[in-house]
């Protein structure tokens, strides 16, 4: 019975070693949006390939959605993109793309040099929406339903399992 | 040597000149210095996500400069303090304070030091009072008398 009170000091250490471990094994990068479960948040951009054109939140309601985050001068973007590209391919859910604080015939020449996996891209020139969306690293990602909340968001380029093991469970869920 | 010492002298002066330069540059002027102090309290306040361990005050990322201008821009539409606080954490979470708020949830981050003192400080005056009620004779022997040990003979 004497040693019990050795044991004390380390339960004590065991517990601070598990919250030492809890905290490494975080990735400070990514922070959780409290735009999940959310409205997306409204905003009118003009299309990137025609600016003429507008597009808005409220054409986008109605069906499931995902936008994409990106620029020509994101270096991650282009890691990202072939899988994009390769995703669109299967056209399981239209893909939008907010091409963020970029020069519009840089996006443009990006397109054609990459392929262009969009939809339609719209064009935040000064990264206003970007900021309404809660970006502050591209790429990004945002799942949005048909009521236009947004259901998940990805911060950093898109993998193949986040695609396999997360989007496209969530986007059965939401389509059915 | 001395020529080479001094053209690094130079070197020094002249990046330090530079920086400082950058700096004076980097506060976007409007001419308002009342708005301006007002956009750096507030700007002090709100942690920049790209650089996550500076304000953006201090941040000469793209995003930083962005979110500066967002809270010139709220200020000069009147909006006050809360609520250009709120709009930034409607946004980017609680994690854009650079002082987490008092809440149930961020409760232990705010009193734990707290705790652990007291309960260090207590369990020492614990010990320390047993201690000093015991005989002499229940603690190990000075080196003096380390001779005397039957340990060590």
């Amino acid at each position: 019975m004497k040693h019990v009170r050795y044991l004390v000091p380390m339960g004590i250490l065991l517990v601070l070693l598990y919250f030492l471990r809890a905290g490494l094994s975080l990735n400070p990068k990514e922070v959780p949006s409290p735009l999940i479960g959310k409205p997306a948040p409204a905003f009118s951009l003009p299309r990137l390939d025609q600016p003429e054109q507008r597009i808005s939140r409220d054409d986008l309601r109605g069906q499931v959605w995902m936008l994409n985050v990106w620029a020509s001068w994101c270096v991650a973007c282009r890691q990202e993109h072939p899988l994009l590209v390769q995703y669109a391919k299967q056209s399981k859910v239209p893909i939008y793309g907010l091409n963020y604080k970029d020069e519009r015939a840089a996006g443009m020449k990006w397109l054609a040099d990459f392929g262009n996996p969009y939809t339609a891209s719209i064009s935040d020139r000064d990264g206003r929406v970007g900021i309404d969306f809660g970006v502050y690293g591209v790429p990004e990602t945002f799942v949005i339903d048909r009521e236009g909340v947004i259901r998940y968001k990805q911060i950093g380029p898109l993998t193949p399992e986040v695609l396999r093991d997360t989007i496209e469970p969530l986007l059965k869920q939401l389509n059915s | 040597m001395r020529q080479v010492f001094h053209l690094l002298w130079c070197k020094l002066v002249c990046v330090l000149a530079c920086s400082s330069a950058f700096a004076v540059e980097a506060l976007p002027a409007s001419d308002n210095p009342a708005l301006e102090a007002q956009v750096m309290k507030i700007s002090t306040e709100l942690r920049c996500l790209v650089c996550q361990n500076q304000t953006i005050a201090d941040s000469h990322a793209d995003l930083a400069v962005d979110l500066r201008r967002q809270v010139r821009e709220m200020l000069q539409n009147g909006q006050n303090e809360q609520q250009v606080i709120d709009y930034m954490t409607a946004r980017y979470g609680d994690f854009v304070l650079y002082r987490p708020p008092f809440k149930a949830l961020t409760a232990l981050l705010w009193i734990g030091p707290a705790v652990m003192v007291v309960v260090g400080l207590g369990t020492l005056f614990v010990v320390l009072r047993r201690r000093s009620r015991l005989a002499d004779d229940a603690f190990e022997p000075d080196d003096k008398d380390a001779p005397n040990d039957p340990h060590l003979s």
